[in-house]
């Protein structure tokens, strides 16, 4: 894992499958937001080491979970143990599938020598965000209800081509959901999302 | 005058010595080089295998019969690869394992170097942990850790990839008496209340059952199990691993449970009002159909290894502790219970279900086995291969005391036999008997060479059926007796085959020369001998539950009609 790596990303950014590949039946509606199997959100505290990666995901492999979004950035620090910088991350991992397999997934995650603490946020109070970039091939006529789209969900212009623009969003998933199901019949040509991140409230442990 | 600089490779060395290490098995290579070198200046025993995958099952047996870590070491690419079944078997019965590997130098690492492989990735499925060393200052720490790790908690393999500029060049680092692991949690004693618990759900039980597994093995927990078996009046079952935890020779012990058990230990589970697993983990062979088994019991869970809480059976208790620190603390809560009429039940499903086989149409293996229990193979080690033979020793050659019966169960390994023999032989000087099948011996039976070498009180006794005798038997029970890929035809003769290697053996055909034979081979005392059993061919385990079916379709014989094709996984 690179510490640089601030935010890393799967290949399979939620909500860009099935938006760009509309003959596939989507898992999810991205408007209305039905959930079709239960989304889990589980935080890791693990040792920055070539290959954690590689362990956190096998656990998740073999049960064939599969991990909808992942998240790892450096820890600054540890509560009760004693850090160097870059000693530790965070990943923050967001699944779906049976619960009971989950709670092994938790164990065997958890057993791992490099995992500090795995924890399942699921029905929690927790603080969660995302950051969506969304690209849209959009000339003049468009651009002003694009716009008022993008002022009404906080979201920013970060690139202002001739007829291409790309747009920042952060929120929690729901709302970048909402957002890019509005923005879905401008034409989105490219969509990026960083995955959920979330911490847990108060003094609890993330 | 210049103070000598240590490599890498002597690092790592010391660091064994400084952890105990007697000895070492292992193939030599490229990339492990100068860890050979180091070798030369050791007092530990280095042995060279004939195949990687024997050393890793000698490491296993070494360690299965003495409870201390067995070492490897092997070169970088195939010579890693090898180890790949010997990590999974160690893995799967928590068998305490070092496992070094030479590697490329780090400047060529993911180059394609010649014999280089991804030996970290290709094994994190089958290793309790694993590293890549690339700076030699960690040597001490990830040594320190490794040992720390692999027989700590629930044992298992830990690998250690050292690329060959790594143990070549310096090491200056200092060595390492503590680990920092804060991601590794050890359970010591149960949880106070929980035991309670537990001690209170024993007492409200008729009908209570130990179900004794490798956890109880590994803790050393049999003595405080028989106390607490006999101060309540509780039944002992045990897994096939579990084994010699407690004597199975005591009355309150039915033996072997699961598939291939005795017919009373199934019955006696079947029944029960309340089963405490120790140790164990409710595997498939165990449990068959998970919804009929032990329906209506209350059911204690004790591990070490919290994972195994509701992985497959939701428990009513479950204590996360050493096995033995448990029951220890179990004993003072309990009474004796009135466990007469459940005894009595029990009693009577030894008299009515006993182990049998038929006594006439040739040579039995079963018949071979119970004379070697019977002729002293109780004090001896016993080790063995994967499949009917396995099963039949499993049943007739009960295992009285601990770390003396040695055979790969979660992997079912085959070939492990042999090697695991000559490693426990090794590291006890006993007397040891490996039973085997034609089958199996052939997988690693280049290890011939080895237990010559090493003078290894190994007494090996084939089983030769000709044939892959359980797969035999499932085709002939379910697959309409098409029989397909389980003949060995082109087996070599045995007897010429050890003589090649000045292994003495003797052939047996008849019933009447095994008694002369086994006393023959307790008598043997210069190394390794082999008997080799010709058996009948067409001969089958029972009891028998087929995978997937409950425990009360157990069929003591072979059925009249024509069986479903099992449901279970194998």
């Amino acid at each position: 894992m690179n510490r640089n790596n601030i935010m890393a990303t799967t290949t399979e950014q939620r909500g860009a499958k099935f938006e760009l590949d509309p003959g596939k039946a989507p898992r999810r509606n991205v408007v209305t937001d039905i959930i079709t199997s239960p989304m889990h959100t589980i935080s890791l505290l693990v040792r920055n080491k070539p290959g954690v990666l590689v362990r956190v995901s096998l656990v998740f492999s073999r049960r064939g979970y599969n991990m909808e979004s992942l998240v790892v950035s450096p820890a600054i620090s540890v509560a009760g143990i004693d850090a160097a910088p870059g000693e530790f991350s965070r990943m923050t991992i967001t699944c779906s599938g049976d619960p009971d397999a989950l709670e092994q997934i938790i164990k065997q995650l958890e057993n791992l020598i490099d995992v500090v603490h795995a924890i399942d946020h699921t029905g929690h109070s927790v603080i969660e965000s995302e950051l969506a970039l969304v690209k849209l091939k959009a000339g003049l006529k468009e651009r002003t209800e694009i716009l008022q789209i993008a002022e009404n969900f906080k979201a920013k212009v970060v690139d202002f081509g001739t007829d291409s623009m790309i747009l920042r969003c952060a929120g929690e998933t729901d709302k970048l959901d909402a957002f890019v199901g509005l923005l879905k019949s401008f034409g989105i040509t490219e969509l990026v999302r960083s995955g959920k991140i979330l911490m847990a409230r108060g003094l609890d442990e993330t | 005058m210049t103070q000598k600089t240590t490599s890498g490779g002597e690092k790592v060395i010391q660091c064994l010595e400084r952890e105990g290490v007697e000895v070492i098995y292992g193939y030599s290579g490229g990339a492990a080089m100068p860890l050979f070198d180091a070798l030369v200046d050791s007092k530990i025993k280095f042995v060279l295998v004939r195949h990687e995958q024997g050393a890793t099952h000698m490491a296993d047996g070494y360690a299965r019969a003495t409870g201390k870590p067995g070492v490897v070491l092997v070169t970088s690419g195939p010579g890693a690869t090898n180890c790949v079944t010997g990590l999974l078997t160690a893995l799967m019965d928590s068998v305490p394992m070092i496992v070094l590997t030479g590697q490329t130098i780090t400047s060529m690492l993911g180059k394609d170097a010649f014999q280089e492989a991804d030996v970290t990735g290709i094994t994190y499925p089958v290793v309790k942990h694993s590293y890549l060393v690339k700076n030699a200052a960690d040597i001490p720490r990830v040594m320190k850790e490794a040992f720390h790790i692999a027989t700590t908690g629930r044992p298992g393999p830990v690998l250690i990839d050292l690329p060959k500029d790594i143990t070549q060049g310096p090491c200056n680092a200092p060595f390492v008496d503590s680990v920092k692991l804060p991601g590794y949690h050890i359970p010591g004693r149960g949880d106070a209340g929980l035991l309670k618990k537990a001690a209170a759900l024993l007492m409200k039980s008729k009908k209570p059952v130990l179900y004794v597994g490798n956890g109880a093995v590994i803790s050393g927990a049999g003595k405080a199990i028989m106390q607490l078996a006999e101060k309540l009046g509780a039944p002992i079952v045990n897994t096939l691993l579990g084994k010699g935890a407690c004597p199975e020779d005591h009355p309150l012990n039915q033996g072997m449970l699961g598939m291939h058990g005795t017919a009373y230990a199934n019955r006696t589970v079947q029944h029960c009002d309340l089963i405490m697993a120790i140790g164990a983990r409710w595997d498939d062979r165990i449990t068959g159909k998970l919804s009929e088994f032990c329906k209506d019991a209350v059911k204690i869970h004790i591990d070490i290894d919290v994972a195994e809480f509701n992985k497959i059976v939701r428990p009513d208790v479950a204590i996360a502790a050493n096995a033995k620190l448990a029951i220890e603390d179990l004993i003072p809560l309990v009474s004796k219970l009135d466990t007469r009429d459940w005894l009595k039940d029990i009693a009577g499903w030894r008299k009515q279900y006993p182990l049998k086989y038929p006594k006439k149409g040739g040579l039995r293996a079963q018949y071979v086995l119970d004379r070697l229990d019977k002729l002293g193979g109780r004090d001896c080690i016993i080790t063995t291969d994967v499949g009917q033979h396995q099963m039949w020793a499993a049943q007739f050659c009960l295992t009285t005391k601990n770390r003396h019966w040695l055979s790969s169960g979660g992997a079912g390994t085959m070939g492990f036999g042999f090697p695991s023999a000559i490693g426990a032989a090794m590291a006890t000087g006993k007397p040891t008997w490996c039973v085997v099948g034609d089958g199996g011996f052939q997988m690693t039976l280049c290890e011939l060479a080895t237990a010559v070498l090493q003078k290894v009180p190994v007494k090996i006794l084939i089983i030769n059926n000709r044939c892959l005798g359980m797969i035999r038997q499932w085709q002939e029970l379910f697959f309409d007796n098409r029989i397909s890929g389980a003949d060995l035809e082109g087996n070599p003769d045995f007897i010429k085959l050890a003589a090649a290697y000045n292994v003495p053996g003797k052939r047996v055909k008849r019933a009447g020369d095994v008694d002369k034979a086994i006393k023959w081979a307790m008598a043997h005392n210069d190394g390794p001998c082999l008997i080799e059993v010709e058996v009948v061919k067409e001969d089958n385990v029972f009891p028998m539950i087929p995978a997937g079916a409950a425990l009360s379709a157990m069929i003591i014989e072979k059925p009249k009609e024509k069986m479903e094709k099992p449901t279970g996984s194998t």
